[in-house]
């Protein structure tokens, strides 16, 4: 053990000699391990907010537009006929493996606070609705289904709607709003969501009970036509199999032939969330490409310097060998130098591929996550990198003939 | 018992198709304590029988005996343990190690044993002493003279308290002075109990030896004390180099 750290010491010594070539050599190698960090915390970072914005919108929800649309395709008339029905989502609602039913109607309205206006969305929605969408309260209550059943006119506030309709430290619970020159009374404030996968504020927008959008405030043509309905799945597992029955049961409800389009649209979060993921995981495997080829270089770089030092150094291996070193000496003492290159370029790299993260966030103002298990594997694989490209130019070094390395000249 | 024994050590070489002799049957006793020198013109197998006799390499047939242990069928590695242990080298070109201190040159054969560096630091600095270096021990090969430097080596050789030292023209990059310092060294070493081979082709260096053993072609031509050349021509008029 002692000889092993001994020749850890004699091989930070020899690469100090050549302070200029030793870092050149370990360049390859911090560029490597450098961006393997900064990518990977960036990647990460934004791989959080963005499972962070799929969460917001709830989890394992299966959202059914009236109207048809070619997937991925051209024709994306969703919401062009009334074909969904509240009867057809408390039938949907029996399907196993569903937790939840919810719809909504929304239409864009000027609402009036006093002497304050503001244009957003207004959506009729039941109770379970903001359950299933996963809206938490920040203050006041939720409407109940006795709004509901009574057409109460309550509303409930995104935070965005309370911020430009209400003086900053105003308490909204229990004011009253105009909508459509009806009063409304706020019974309680939304938190925060942020944006959606899209890029649009989810906090600009009031919540009224469906009954009351759909007799008092929107009308209808005839009663219990929604514009859009949410399912919530028990378990990611189960979603696949209610959209299945979803599809044949509202073919059936709608009868529908079988050479007819579906005149519904179902979609759910998770393929939203397979589109981004399969976006990152794809820059994720180009960033890999790109730092494994740094890092194959960098240990080439290794491979090639040693080379050129056991050339240079034979003389000095044949006065090793001839005062007793075994062959397995010349080999460590080889194999330590690449090590000690290829992990002190490792720990440079990490400590630039840090600050190169902290940076993004700082300057740019991406969100990054350093995860403790990335500075560590790539640490351990910089330093394997040195094993591995150390080992021909040490093998070849301690195969060296002790007669001929000392008449090299 | 005897330190050396050898017995017809043949060493031959393969040159693609051609066949080199380099020793064609060489036996040779040496005791503890004495002082030989082999001598020979380049060619004769002088380097190959040093090179044997160290360890460095071994016979194609025959065999040696280092101090009743056969060592002409080992391999590398055990020769390596052998070499650090029993023989002492020094060189013509001094090899010491550049860019390392004289003290960190001389503690080299004990880094391989594995003894701990305090007392590696002790050794050396008792075999410089020996050599009158030792407060040279923190400098440079570079920062040193020739005999200066042969006398490190010296120090090297000596460090592990061998069973031979074994010198290859150790004078031969020296100029007269230095040479004479180094072969005095040398000599009071023998005084002093060691086994010194002295592998040479200069006369004027066999004399501080006690037996010269003469090689030419492959075969010892003539092994006789060196009293019994005093006033003669060490090397016949014809092999002079």
């Amino acid at each position: 053990m002692s000889f092993l750290l001994m020749t850890v010491l004699v091989a930070f010594r020899v690469l100090g000699r050549n302070r200029m070539r030793s870092a050149l050599t370990m360049l390859g190698i911090i560029i490597g391990v450098g961006a393997v960090i900064a990518m990977v915390s960036i990647g990460e970072g934004a791989k959080a907010a963005v499972q962070a914005q799929i969460a917001s919108f709830g989890t394992n929800v299966i959202t059914i537009l009236p109207g048809s649309m070619t997937i991925g395709g051209v024709r994306s008339g969703h919401g062009g006929a009334v074909t969904l029905t509240i009867a057809d989502m408390e039938e949907l609602r029996k399907i196993p493996g569903v937790a939840e039913a919810g719809w909504a109607r929304r239409d864009t309205m000027q609402i009036v606070h006093e002497n304050k206006n503001w244009f957003t969305t207004i959506n009729g929605v039941p109770p379970s609705y903001l359950v299933i969408r996963n809206w938490s309260l920040a203050m006041g209550d939720f409407f109940t289904q006795s709004d509901m059943d009574s057409a109460s006119k309550v509303a409930l506030l995104g935070s965005t709607v309370i911020n430009n309709l209400f003086e900053p430290g105003e308490d909204p619970i229990g004011a009253t709003i105009r909508i459509k020159n009806m009063p409304f009374k706020v019974v309680g404030g939304l938190a925060p969501k942020g944006y959606d996968t899209r890029g649009s504020d989810q906090d600009d927008v009031i919540f009224i009970p469906f009954s009351t959008a759909e007799r008092k405030v929107m009308g209808t043509r005839f009663l219990g036509s929604i514009g859009s309905g949410f399912l919530s799945a028990e378990s990611p597992e189960q979603m696949a199999p209610v959209i299945d029955e979803v599809i044949r049961m509202l073919r059936q409800r709608h009868k529908l032939r079988d050479d007819k389009d579906n005149d519904f649209t179902v979609f759910n979060q998770l393929d939203v969330a397979k589109i981004q993921e399969g976006t990152s995981d794809s820059m994720k495997l180009l960033l890999l490409a790109v730092a494994s080829i740094s890092l194959l270089v960098g240990g080439i770089g290794i491979m090639n310097i040693l080379l050129v030092s056991v050339t240079e150094r034979t003389r000095e291996i044949g006065i090793r060998m001839a005062v007793g070193a075994k062959r397995w000496h010349i080999l460590l003492q080889f194999l330590v130098e690449a090590v000690v290159l290829s992990a002190l370029g490792g720990l440079i790299g990490v400590g630039l591929g840090v600050a190169g993260a902290k940076a993004a966030s700082n300057i740019a103002g991406w969100p990054t996550i350093i995860s403790g298990k990335i500075l560590v594997i790539s640490f351990g694989f910089s330093a394997l990198i040195g094993v591995f490209f150390g080992l021909y130019p040490a093998n070849k070094a301690s195969r060296l003939n002790p007669i001929e390395a000392l008449r090299y000249e | 018992m005897s330190l050396i024994v050898c017995r017809d050590l043949v060493k031959t070489y393969r040159l693609g198709e051609m066949e080199v002799r380099a020793l064609r049957g060489i036996s040779l006793t040496i005791e503890p304590g004495a002082f030989v020198a082999i001598m020979g013109a380049s060619g004769s197998g002088k380097s190959t029988l040093m090179n044997i006799l160290g360890c460095l390499d071994i016979p194609t047939s025959g065999t040696y005996m280092l101090e009743g242990t056969d060592v002409s069928t080992l391999g590398g590695n055990s020769l390596a343990e052998v070499r650090n242990k029993k023989i002492g080298f020094v060189f013509q070109s001094f090899n010491l190690i550049a860019r390392t201190t004289a003290r960190e040159n001389v503690q080299l054969p004990l880094f391989y044993r594995g003894i701990s560096s305090r007392e590696q630091r002790t050794l050396a600095l008792r075999a410089l002493e020996r050599v009158g270096l030792a407060e040279r021990e923190k400098h440079n090969p570079a920062q040193l003279s020739g005999g200066q430097q042969q006398r490190v080596a010296i120090a090297r050789a000596l460090v592990t308290n061998p069973s031979i030292i074994l010198a290859d023209e150790p004078t031969g990059n020296l100029d007269s002075l230095a040479s004479q310092e180094i072969m005095d060294t040398m000599t009071q070493l023998n005084r002093e109990g060691m086994t010194v081979i002295l592998v040479t082709h200069e006369e004027d260096n066999a004399r501080y030896a006690r037996r010269i053993v003469m090689v030419k072609d492959g075969i010892i031509q003539y092994d006789r004390p060196s009293s019994e050349m005093v006033g003669a021509r060490l090397i016949p008029h014809e092999m002079s180099v």
